[in-house]
């Protein structure tokens, strides 16, 4: 299982970014190691199409979970699509690694 | 002949000068390009005689015989594609129908199919105005596809009158780019002459011959004439900042069919442009 988490930095110290389709990275996260890759995310400078560009991305990643602050009408679609569980609502207040924490707890 | 009216800034006064304009020209024909937010209707009342459906192309990827190489999702520039292994959706509001994907799939698996995006409505007023004007749907993001449409209303030999949609987006450009002059129309504040300056941007890019027009003109405001002046800009009309003429267009009538000092400013407007365009074409 891979965790996609929105973020605002590369590391699992960054806090998250509440926004999906022009958060500045993805880290992909295996819960089970905690072991994770960052990638940066080209949709920060996008005019438009930042959403499911960033959708295309995570699936692309293998990510089967995503935690966010919130993800838009069209970036939820591919989401949906691809099967791909959105458990949104995260603050930016919290850092990565507890928002898997959190997930993983509940 | 064509003749645009744009602005910068939004509510500066576009509609109510394009549709002035109109108004004092014989046999003119008013083309209304804000195809989000139509207004010139309002003012110029057409009794429409026509209303056609416009459509732009969007493309229709077979998925059974797609090879999910990506080629398509790399070219388009509107990343209305995306990519997931398995299907390759398309996001149709994003999509300017630009053909690109179609051009350069390896494959040749996909072709196109119409959508509506909105409507063209033409009529005619009462003072014989030729009107035009499109109405683009709710929820469609590219409004370019539906302008061209519109424009194709434009009659060779007739002097048309293109109300540009507010912003120096494409849309504004899409409405502009071939005009033979273009009015910009400004209003006596720091955000009139912020956006002014950004619109004048444009027009110098594009290489579009322009002048301005002060409307709620505010003689206090000096810095906008001090623009104009130190940059060489040449100031069309000033139309003085008074209730009155709210009041009137409030309840949607031209200003000028109520007070005959605005008439005779229109028609001197229509000469001195005219006078620039025969400038222009001679070179």
């Amino acid at each position: 299982m891979k965790i996609a988490v929105t973020s605002t930095g590369g590391s699992m110290d960054a806090l998250v970014s509440e926004q999906f389709g022009r958060c500045q990275y993805f880290l992909i996260v295996d819960p089970e190691t905690m072991k994770f890759e960052a990638v940066s995310n080209l949709g920060e400078q996008m005019q438009n199409g930042a959403g499911p560009k960033a959708a295309e991305l995570i699936i692309n990643k293998g990510a089967e979970i995503l935690l966010t602050g919130r993800v838009g009408d069209k970036a939820e679609e591919a989401l949906k699509k691809s099967g791909i569980k959105i458990v949104d609502g995260y603050k930016g207040t919290i850092k990565v690694k507890d928002a898997v924490n959190s997930y993983l707890s509940k | 002949m064509i003749i645009s009216i744009a602005s910068g800034k939004g509510g500066t006064g576009k509609t109510t000068v394009a549709a002035s304009l109109a108004s004092v020209i014989p046999e003119s024909v008013y083309i209304d390009c804000d195809v989000e937010e139509p207004n010139g209707h309002l003012l110029l009342k057409p009794e429409f005689i026509s209303e056609e459906s416009a459509k732009k192309l969007l493309p229709q990827i077979d998925q059974e015989k797609c090879t999910f190489c990506g080629k398509c999702v790399e070219v388009c520039e509107f990343n209305a594609l995306i990519n997931l292994k398995f299907e390759i959706v398309l996001f149709d509001e994003m999509c300017h129908g630009c053909g690109a994907c179609i051009y350069f799939c390896p494959s040749k698996v996909i072709t196109e199919r119409a959508k509506e995006i909105g409507v063209v409505r033409v009529g005619i007023t009462s003072a014989k105005i030729f009107f035009a004007d499109g109405v683009l749907n709710i929820g469609e993001v590219a409004a370019t596809p539906l302008i061209k449409e519109v424009k194709k209303n434009i009659i060779e030999g007739k002097i048309n009158i293109l109300d540009s949609p507010p912003g120096t987006s494409c849309c504004m450009v899409e409405t502009v780019k071939d005009s033979d002059f273009c009015i910009l129309v400004t209003e006596s504040t720091p955000f009139g002459l912020n956006d002014l300056k950004l619109a004048i941007d444009v027009l110098k890019t594009i290489g579009v011959s322009f002048g301005v027009v002060i409307n709620k003109y505010d003689p206090s405001f000096t810095e906008m004439e001090n623009y104009l002046n130190e940059n060489s800009i040449e100031i069309l009309l000033k139309i003085p900042f008074e209730r009155r003429y709210a009041e009137s267009y409030s309840e949607g009538i031209l200003p000028l069919d109520k007070y005959p000092e605005l008439k005779n400013a229109f028609r001197v407007l229509h000469k001195r442009i005219l006078e620039k365009v025969e400038i222009v074409n001679a070179g």
